[in-house]
């Protein structure tokens, strides 16, 4: 049967079908859909982790117990797996284990780009590097076999245009999947200096040669004569770039498994051709060990090593092509950056510790509240990745204590987030003495991935009751006084502008949590739908007051201030900031 | 040969889900499809692309500047901000609504006037569609998108494809209804555009 699927979704079948049985991940743009696909098959035991390190170590423990186990992950999340990685790459596996890292070149919702292929190198585990979706499918299968075959964890590097394309997929059945029996083997899963000293040296000198062999030898990397007079090494979606430039006019060596790469092939395909591009995204990983062998080739010397590839960049780069004549218009387009929803509860806290601004400094994490650092809320120094919107806020409170900046830091950590690894922080900060305040953004959800389940929402990846963690008593567990802890609705202005003024007035350690569902979750908009503000024309003096709270559902036409009734959720923050009480609230709820 | 096209819209107003019926009945047509889209942070509010090829062999789902053979925007700035990828000659199909961006809300910058009739001036084959309004009158707001779709199959000439059918697979059965009848209503809509025009 043939079916139109995404990369994500192609490798959650091809999980599936290789008699998968353990699959975890923690959500991360591009790689989110991978395992909600994936735990739509009920013979796979799958499970949100609590972070991407956790997920690694669960398959990696699975694997070794003898199933077929996979953790997905986005690329930064590799970087807070890569404690196990490097060390279960020396362990090998008993059952598969493969692992996803989906990167993003042009970083359409990450902070960085950076090009996971080098871990595998770093690493020294085999890699393939799927081009669509039907390959998605069939080598995260082969890379299940390759992990048993020479006892390695395999990782399969996608990127955002795979992951997120659809294309067409032939399905086949599962495999019959068992789990292995295990034999306790110290030599081989305890790795103190004995063992890894021997590990190291064995990795070196045969499952390196050996995964080398297979790759001069498999159809995973495959040559297309057409024209010899250009050379084409490419890989992943670079490789469907490359084709719909050059089509015909060029032969290819398209590499599918890129760790370690075919120097043979590479060799004899280079031999072949007059003139030899390497064309990749990101870095020069492939062309850096063409290379190496002493081969010249033309890549990132003309190919951009920033953002994505396109075919219109390779043809404007490699063939010199001159800008298609496209249509303009004569206006200036404003931008339309990303901003927090109607009814986000997060607006209410950024509105109140906004107006602290110029007194406070506020380093924020990775999640939809980041967009508090946008006008008008403007709330926002510094985000740098998951868990620092608290440790980073310790380090700048030192440092605005050593130069007598006088200004308090406000941390702020989403829920998700919080359990990832800002709970560590949280500790941190006790321990260490640290008086800032932290605001645990506690939306019921992890929002920011499209509304995955986590260990604060009593429910897991199927869906079924799970146990909740309650993020207040954890709090007061690490050893935050009682006192110094406020638990607030932020739809309530009144509260939540209470507990900013007591934290900021506050020298120790002090906690807010605010506590209201994402308003995008299906069953909030459900009970929420009817209600709604509206602006009362005769009272409203236009002072703009209501615009200040960065809501998309109310404009300024320049003449009268409206509210468009199908963003608004009857929040009322604009009613409670509203000088002239000129906004109306209403439930017409049936 | 294959065919690009681009969908454009604002985080919130369903372009994934048509991108998604329309790249099936593509495939069902016999086609080979690629879509590709990009969300995540982009989707709170802000612009939103999905790029379809369909043809005999699709490589690259990429689209570039000057590249789309229909520009499909289910917003009027949308339509402005990236009519450079359509193709000189393209058809531009375009949702007569307007939404304010965040600096237009904040007062940090303008809503630009009269788009529609500087794309008419521009772009001569400009189909403009005022799904918004009727999903207004059918009383469900959301399935605008449904409009659009059904504008858009009858404009790229594929209305044989059963399209009622891949609705009711990919939406859940008590907005079949009123989802079925903005679909007709779209179909309309592009038509009595396209006598108008001739």
């Amino acid at each position: 049967m043939k079916m139109l699927l995404t990369g994500n979704e192609a490798i959650a079948r091809g999980a599936y079908e290789a008699g998968c049985l353990v699959a975890c991940a923690y959500p991360g743009t591009p790689s989110t859909e991978i395992l909600e696909n994936v735990s739509k098959y009920k013979e796979i035991k799958s499970e949100w982790s609590t972070n991407e390190k956790v997920a690694l170590e669960v398959a990696a423990g699975a694997a070794i117990a003898g199933a077929r186990a996979l953790a997905s992950m986005k690329h930064v999340g590799l970087n807070v797996a890569a404690d196990p990685l490097f060390t279960i790459a020396y362990e090998g596996v008993n059952g598969g284990l493969v692992i996803i890292t989906a990167d993003e070149p042009g970083m359409h919702s990450s902070q960085n780009e950076q090009d996971n292929r080098i871990y595998a190198y770093h690493a020294k585990i085999a890699m393939v590097e799927p081009s669509d979706s039907q390959e998605c499918k069939d080598f995260v299968k082969e890379a299940f076999n390759i992990s048993e075959t020479y006892d390695t964890p395999v990782l399969v590097r996608v990127t955002t245009r795979v992951c997120h394309s659809k294309s067409i997929v032939e399905l086949e059945e599962r495999i019959d999947a068992k789990v292995k029996d295990y034999a306790k083997d110290t030599s081989k899963y305890i790795m103190v200096p004995a063992n890894s000293k021997r590990k190291h040296v064995e990795i070196e000198n045969e499952r390196i040669p050996k995964l080398r062999d297979y790759s001069n030898s498999t159809l995973l990397n495959r040559i297309e004569y057409n024209s010899k007079k250009i050379g084409i090494i490419t890989s992943g979606i670079s490789y469907h770039h490359a084709k719909e430039v050059f089509g015909q006019e060029a032969s290819y060596l398209k590499i599918g498994f890129s760790y370690p790469l075919p120097d043979k092939l590479i060799r004899e395909f280079a031999e072949q051709v007059e003139t030899l591009y390497v064309i990749e995204e990101n870095e020069p990983y492939i062309e850096t060990f063409v290379r190496s062998m002493g081969i010249d080739c033309i890549g990132k010397d003309l190919l951009p090593l920033c953002g994505e590839l396109s075919p219109e960049i390779i043809r404007k780069a490699l063939l010199k092509e001159e800008d298609q004549e496209a249509y303009t218009l004569d206006m200036s387009i404003p931008m339309r950056p990303p901003a927090l929803c109607a009814g986000c509860p997060h607006r209410g806290i950024f509105y109140e510790v906004g107006k602290y601004k110029d007194k406070i400094i506020s380093t924020t994490d990775i999640g939809c509240y980041t967009l508090g650092m946008a006008p008008p809320l403007g709330v926002g120094d510094t985000c740098i990745c998951m868990g620092a919107g608290i440790t980073a806020g310790i380090g700048f409170d030192r440092v605005n204590e050593l130069a007598e900046r006088g200004k308090k830091v406000f941390g702020f950590v989403g829920d998700s987030t919080f359990f990832h690894s800002g709970i560590t922080g949280l500790i941190d900060a006790v321990y260490n003495g640290s008086d800032m305040t932290v605001v645990i953004l506690d939306n019921r959800i992890t929002a920011m991935t499209g509304h995955q389940e986590n260990p604060g929402t009593g429910k897991n990846i199927v869906g079924l009751e799970a146990p909740m963690v309650d993020i207040e008593t954890l709090v007061k567990a690490i050893g935050v006084k009682e006192e110094n802890i406020r638990v607030v609705d932020p739809y309530k202005l009144d509260e939540t502008k209470k507990a900013v003024k007591d934290a900021y007035e506050s020298d120790e350690l002090f906690v807010i949590i605010t506590k209201q569902p994402c308003a995008l979750i299906k069953e909030v908009q459900r009970e929420r739908r009817g209600l709604h503000c509206q602006v009362n024309q005769e009272k409203c003096r236009k002072c703009k007051a209501c615009l200040r709270i960065g809501c998309p559902a109310i404009s300024f036409d320049g003449e009268i201030v409206t509210i468009d009734e199908t963003q608004c959720n009857g929040c009322t923050i604009c009613l409670q900031v509203c000088p002239f009480n000129a906004i109306e609230y209403f439930d017409e709820r049936r | 040969m294959t065919t690009s096209i681009l969908l454009v819209g604002v985080g919130g107003q369903g372009t994934i889900l048509v991108s998604k019926i329309l790249s099936q009945g593509l495939m069902k047509k016999g086609y080979d499809v690629k879509m590709s889209e990009i969300h995540g942070m982009s989707q709170r509010g802000g612009s939103v692309t999905t790029q379809i090829k369909f043809g005999e062999k699709v490589y690259s789902p990429s689209i570039g500047m000057a590249e789309a053979d229909i520009l499909v925007s289910f917003e009027k700035l949308e339509a402005a901000r990236y009519l450079p990828f359509l193709k000189k000659g393209g058809t531009l199909i375009v949702n007569d609504t307007e939404m304010y961006p965040l600096p237009v809300l904040t007062g940090a910058a303008e809503y630009p006037k009269g788009i529609i009739d500087k794309l008419l001036e521009t772009v001569e084959d400009t189909r403009v569609i005022k799904a918004s309004e009727i999903a207004e009158e059918l009383g469900e707001p959301r399935c605008q998108n449904i409009v659009i779709l059904g504008s858009m199959v009858k404009s790229l000439g594929l209305d044989e494809i059963d399209w009622i059918e891949l609705i009711k697979e990919n939406l859940p059965e008590r907005v079949h209804e009123v989802n079925i009848k903005a679909f007709e209503k779209g179909l309309e809509a592009a038509s009595l555009y396209v006598k108008t025009e001739a």
